[in-house]
């Protein structure tokens, strides 16, 4: 089979595209798939699609918003939107304010559920019971002082024991 | 356990002894996860990224699951074996890159698989053979909470653990299966269930993961959405679409053999006697060959093979695999005759 762009040489690098939910293939030589590629990455790579989200809508507050810097690691939210990688944890808490409407572009979410990290006396063997989840994230929040959220869960926690007392 | 040992074994998950193998190859699941402590690793010092191995290290030597386990640093390898961990899905191409201090565990039956400095400071893996999201959550749910009592992750309440990508923030969870779906590319319905897919959250690959083509009729289905949903949810819903998909592939390979019976037997049977006979073959070649000779052996009509020495000839006519056997570098005529040569003894042996 001979290359689909100049059509001289043999193919041997084999593409799969999908455009507008469309599969198309090409099949092309060493020279060629190497442009291709480059080209590729040029219009494609993550960190630009990245990039094109967080800008959208923001444009007024780009200016302030590329000095934002992170304390711990020293990235800047410009360094991030150039390479769509953050630094270090710390930068979650850094750029929150521009990171929500990414978020939520990415996963139509800005709230994570699931599965939370456990201080030792709270992993239990198998799956953790909703009490053990709450008192997980209690832990946590106390942790990392977010106070009113400690509350909530709390009054969760209460809530939880009365109901069980209740089946019992 | 050492690298030599990988190459005379069978990865467990090549084993088609799961769920639906006929069209599943594997299910997999991946958890990304960083240490509090630690800037992550693109941009930490190499100071940072040595005691960042030292850690993960020790944590993982202490894991039960990754009892005589297997611990690579890749530095030290060459490239044909760092190629060859690829080929066995063993490691990321990103992690095969780049910084120093990366590494890799493998678990006896390579089932387990965690990588060290890769994006982020650890990427773990676990392949079960067939349709089995939820076995596969079940190991590396707890193999994740056995480390996170010793190492501490970096996790907000809000966002989950954190990533060193927005991609992967929250669960850090990636849960895919590979499907082996002749029929609905012969029948071209597969653009349909790409396009099907997309909409529900989902994306489709090829046999290796982001940026690869699919080829041999692979295609990895996996979750594109990390924040929001429990990793449960996540798992169900993937899950769920997986069974509708093998579906419309069932009922594909059944009409292709009601009315095309005589071209698509004409078709397994071209493929299964070049692979017997070829003598100079590509890899690319012997793909989308197999990938026929593999759909005979579903449907019942070559009966002198089974899925499992499919499966296993995928991964062990890649060039490092073949490399790795001859025990010496080959060019890539040298790799197309000696592929020719694996495949006939493996073929007429049986």
């Amino acid at each position: 089979m001979l290359c689909d762009i100049c059509g001289k040489t043999q193919a041997t690098v084999h593409l799969t595209e999908i455009i507008d939910e469309q599969m198309t293939e090409l099949h092309l030589c060493e020279g060629c798939a190497k442009k291709k590629g480059a080209q590729m990455e040029k219009h494609f790579g993550l960190s630009d699609l990245l990039a094109g989200l967080a800008d959208i809508g923001e444009q007024a507050e780009v200016d302030i918003d590329s000095k934002l810097k992170c304390p711990k690691c020293g990235l800047s939210y410009y360094d991030f939107k150039k390479s769509g990688r953050f630094g270090c944890g710390d930068c979650y808490k850094a750029f929150k304010k521009n990171l929500l409407p990414l978020l939520k572009r990415i996963h139509g979410s800005t709230q994570h559920i699931g599965k939370t990290t456990m201080p030792k006396s709270h992993v239990a063997k198998g799956v953790p019971s909703q009490l053990q989840q709450l008192k997980a994230k209690l832990h946590r929040a106390i942790e990392m002082e977010e106070f009113e959220e400690a509350a909530k869960i709390r009054d969760k926690i209460k809530e939880l024991g009365k109901t069980q007392r209740g089946k019992k | 356990m050492k690298l030599n040992d990988l190459v005379k074994q069978t990865s467990e998950w090549l084993k088609a002894s799961g769920p639906n193998s006929d069209i599943v190859i594997s299910s997999r699941i991946r958890l990304a996860r960083n240490l509090a402590k630690y800037t992550f690793t693109q941009r930490a010092s190499k100071k940072q990224r040595q005691d960042v191995l030292r850690v993960c290290k020790d944590a993982i030597s202490e894991n039960l699951f990754m009892k005589g386990a297997l611990f690579l640093e890749l530095e030290g390898l060459s490239n044909i074996d760092k190629q060859f961990l690829l080929e066995r899905h063993l490691v990321s191409k990103e992690h095969l890159v780049g910084q120093d201090s990366k590494a890799v565990a493998i678990s006896e039956k390579e089932i387990i698989s965690i990588m060290i400095n890769e994006e982020d400071h650890l990427r773990i893996q676990v392949i079960q053979s067939g349709l089995n999201l939820n076995e596969a959550w079940r190991i590396i749910d707890r193999i994740d909470s056995d480390l996170g009592t010793l190492l501490n992750y970096a996790f907000s309440l809000d966002f989950g653990f954190l990533a060193a990508c927005p991609t992967n923030t929250g669960t850090g969870m990636r849960a895919s299966v590979m499907l082996h779906l002749p029929a609905l590319v012969m029948t071209k319905q597969i653009n349909r269930v790409i396009q099907a897919i997309s909409k529900l959250n989902l994306t489709a690959r090829g046999l290796y993961g982001e940026g690869t083509q699919a080829s041999g009729n692979f295609f990895q289905i996996s979750n594109q959405i990390t924040l929001g949903h429990a990793e449960t949810e996540v798992i169900d819903n993937l899950e769920r679409i997986i069974r509708q998909i093998i579906g419309y592939e069932q009922s594909a390979r059944k009409d292709l053999q009601a009315r095309n019976r005589t071209e698509i037997e004409d078709r397994i049977f071209r493929a299964y006697g070049t692979l017997k006979n070829a003598h100079i073959i590509t890899s690319n070649e012997t793909v989308e060959l197999l990938s026929m000779v593999r759909l005979g052996v579903d449907m019942g009509l070559v009966k002198q093979l089974n899925t499992a020495d499919i499966n296993q000839l995928f991964i062990s006519i890649q060039p490092a695999h073949l490399q790795r056997m001859e025990k010496k570098m080959l060019s890539a005529h040298e790799r197309d005759v000696k592929r020719a040569e694996l495949i006939r003894t493996k073929l007429i042996k049986k």
